[in-house]
């Protein structure tokens, strides 16, 4: 039985718990259980272990000017104190643009420039003369070729001399861009009504997705050769673009067959009752919905794609990674690997993390449309 | 004439213009398109063949392969034995190391990704940082970079780190542990566990039918844990205890006895574990997140406690959105697994597709061999889980 008060005697009932404030927003999100309290306590020990020992090696105790790592050394308390960043700088040339011509350095680099202008053009909904930027986008990776190889007035570079960044980038890239039409078409085939198309397209998709990239680079280096006319020869770097263009095919083909499969068949109906044949139809109706569906699990393909590149190394090619890991055996440089392998791993961080936030912003952004 | 042409020319436009007909000849095309080039593939190769002077033939699997392989728990191998040995022993370290790594990247990435959804933000963001940053490096550089943690930055084997001291050793030669030693009644053991198993199974369903015609609910866990464990438990101790630790000892350079976890494999299995790892916290979380909340609500109101909506009501719901891309992380953590070339683990890769391949010069026969093996355990993981999904799938009525 609760109390009776009389009207105006009833005390003063006590302040409501904080619900503002930090040490509100501590009670709730940091120590809302004893469970939580503890796992709270265990993570800031963790992070004091950790944080500061590393915080300390990467950037107060680093060296950014040095001769070699003896030098390096010298400059610390005791060796390995710190990070010795003068590696990744004495050699930051060579990871950029492998052995690119010194004096040609411009081409890679007006490349990399056209490229961002292509992505930019790609990205941006509202440009004006939308439509020329697509037809830029289109031409660019021809653009960028003639540019990196010469010929045709410009200097010839035979790609032997390719290297570090720009041949991670050029192994991202071309296999990013052939991969998309490629896949599309593998999609569209492996729903077609034919069943002789359909079975080319599944058995094609599914040995690829079957085998690691690895196995396929070790055809493209070793057995490639046989299955082309006798005395054909076919640059290395060529030979391995079109293997993990292939790859990257066969997975975004999964990924815009799932976008198909999203579209109601209402949409295909409504397409045939207009009188439009496949291709229009397809090019006007389905294929518009289809890849607005599928954009983000297009770009994760892509992100997984560029991180397959490194693969690239074990067959031999110099890509950032290969290319710092010969920097190691360098004498002056002998055993920096922990400086190597973060500076290698941040900048596929960079590129890797930008694209997925793109992505899951573009997943709000769409999610919102079709939600209205 | 002109006549004459204008028909046959309508005629082929007809059956062009006849969606049904036209289905055909763009089939017949298309497999006269691919066995053309096919044939063509294959003519260049028999050319190409006969001009290096080789021959397509497994000839070579039996020839001795006259190279070491440190790493080979299962089957004898010596530098005398063939390639066809090899090829097995480089498949079952494969099967190995996937099996294991698909173990350890289930937990992990299961307790990371409940980790991720937790109220409490710290914890959270943590996982976050450690998620998102491993997910956005390349696996290839995960895996040197934790071999050459292991190898530049563990100590020697004098100074090994003990863990605890006498009976684990971690240094730079790998992660020493004691190997079991079965004596001579191990095996009555073994199958009285075999047969515990089997018995607490058909308690569980005996249990289950039980519940569905009366309601009335026993303790299954617990009860199938005791008969497990007690029932071996009696055994192991009725037995005479038939089990002693080989531990592992410091002699000169090296540890001598125990079981050996070398660096290669170490350095794999983690890297593929943890990176994996990410990829299904991620995967768990949608998972979990993709339940409507109002079934959550729906369970607490019928009365169940909250371990109980977890079991029945959530968890089975999250399943059957988990499972698919589940599978194509265990499928990618196999394949991923043949990077182990990049730090000498002796996985198929590299016996039979690396170092076969080229000491014999068959690039054909071996990378056959190798490609069918992925293909072979992609279409068993893929049935696996198509079965799995089956059976959990929602039951429509």
């Amino acid at each position: 039985m609760t109390k009776q008060y009389t009207p105006g005697t009833h005390p003063d009932l006590p302040p409501p718990t904080r619900t503002r404030g930090p040490i509100a927003w501590m009670r709730l999100n940091l120590f809302s259980s004893p469970l939580n309290a503890l796992l709270t306590i265990l993570s800031v020990w963790l992070l004091w272990l950790i944080v500061p020992g590393i915080m300390e090696w990467i950037a107060l105790d680093s060296i950014w000017t040095a001769s070699d790592r003896k030098d390096c050394w010298a400059q610390m308390n005791e060796p390995r104190d710190g990070a010795c960043w003068a590696f990744i700088k004495s050699s930051f040339q060579l990871f950029l643009f492998g052995w690119y011509p010194e004096d040609l350095r411009w081409r890679p680099m007006l490349c990399f420039l056209l490229f961002l202008i292509a992505v930019v053009g790609i990205l941006k909904d509202d440009l004006p003369g939308k439509r020329y930027w697509l037809w830029y986008a289109v031409a660019f990776p021809f653009i960028a070729t003639w540019l990196l190889i010469g010929g045709f007035g410009l200097t010839p570079v035979p790609t032997t001399k390719f290297g570090g960044i720009l041949l991670t980038l050029i192994v991202g890239i071309a296999s990013l861009s052939f991969s998309l039409p490629i896949g599309i078409l593998l999609a569209l085939g492996r729903r077609s009504k034919l069943p002789a198309l359909r079975t080319v397209c599944v058995l094609f998709i599914e040995f690829i997705r079957g085998v690691p990239l690895i196995t396929l680079l070790f055809v493209a280096s070793t057995m490639l050769m046989y299955f082309l006319p006798p005395g054909s020869t076919f640059d290395i770097l060529m030979r391995v673009l079109i293997m993990v263009t292939l790859f990257a095919s066969a997975y975004i083909a999964e990924v815009v067959r799932g976008g198909l499969q999203g579209l109601s068949s209402g949409q295909y109906e409504a397409a045939d009752s207009l009188g439009l044949n496949y291709w229009r139809a397809h090019q006007l109706i389905i294929l518009p919905q289809a890849l607005k569906i599928s954009i983000p699990g297009i770009i994760n393909t892509f992100i997984g794609a560029f991180k397959d590149s490194t693969l690239v190394i074990i067959i031999g090619m110099m890509d950032i990674l290969g290319l710092g890991r010969a920097r190691l055996n360098d004498p002056e440089w002998l055993g920096l690997a922990p400086e190597l392998y973060i500076f290698v791993s941040l900048f596929f961080f960079i590129c890797c993390f930008s694209m997925a936030r793109y992505s899951l912003s573009l997943e709000k952004r769409l999610a919102t449309e079709h939600k209205q | 004439m002109t006549s004459n042409r204008n028909k046959s020319r309508s005629l082929v436009l007809r059956l062009w213009r006849h969606q049904e007909s036209r289905a055909v000849i763009i089939q017949i095309l298309t497999m006269i398109a691919i066995f053309a080039l096919i044939a063509l593939i294959a003519q260049n190769v028999v050319v190409n063949l006969a001009a290096v002077g080789k021959e397509f033939s497994f000839g070579f699997l039996l020839w001795p392969a006259a190279y070491d392989i440190t790493f080979s728990p299962f089957i004898e191998y010596t530098n005398q034995s063939t390639h066809l040995r090899a090829a097995a022993v480089g498949a079952l370290n494969t099967l190995l190391v996937a099996l294991l790594g698909i173990i350890a990247a289930s937990i992990l990435g299961f307790t990371l990704g409940i980790l991720r959804l937790s109220r409490n933000w710290l914890v959270s963001r943590i996982v976050y940082v450690f998620i998102e940053f491993v997910r956005n490096v390349p696996i290839l550089i995960h895996i040197l970079a934790i071999y050459s943690m292991i190898v530049v930055l563990l100590p020697p084997a004098k100074k090994s780190y003990g863990l605890p001291d006498g009976i684990f050793f971690l240094s730079n030669r790998g992660f020493y542990v004691p190997s079991p030693i079965f004596e001579a009644g191990a095996s009555i053991v073994g199958i009285i566990f075999v047969l515990a198993v089997i018995s607490a199974i058909i308690f569980r369903q005996w249990a289950k039918r039980v519940q569905n015609q009366t309601g009335r609910i026993y303790p299954v866990f617990w009860i199938s844990v005791a008969i497990v464990v007690g029932a071996t438990g009696i055994a192991f101790l009725a037995t005479g205890m038939p089990l002693s630790w080989d531990i592992p000892a410091l002699k000169g350079f090296n540890f001598k006895g125990g079981m050996a976890l070398k660096p290669e494999f170490l350095a794999l299995w983690l890297a593929l574990s943890y990176y994996t790892a990410c990829f299904i916290a991620e995967i768990v979380r949608a998972g979990i997140l993709a339940v409507n909340s109002g079934q959550t609500e729906a369970a607490h109101a019928i009365g169940l406690r909250h371990n109980r909506t977890l079991q029945l009501v959530v968890i089975p719901q999250a399943l059957r959105v988990i499972v698919p891309p589940l599978c194509s992380q265990y499928l990618n953590l196999t394949k991923n697994s043949s990077l182990a070339i990049a730090i000498g683990y002796m996985d198929i890769t590299a016996t039979i597709g690396g170092i076969s391949l080229m000491q014999t010069g068959k690039e054909m026969e071996t990378m056959l061999i190798v490609m069918g093996f992925y293909l072979v355990i992609s279409l068993i993981i893929s049935a696996f889980m198509n079965w799995f999904n089956r059976r959990i799938k929602l039951t429509e009525r």
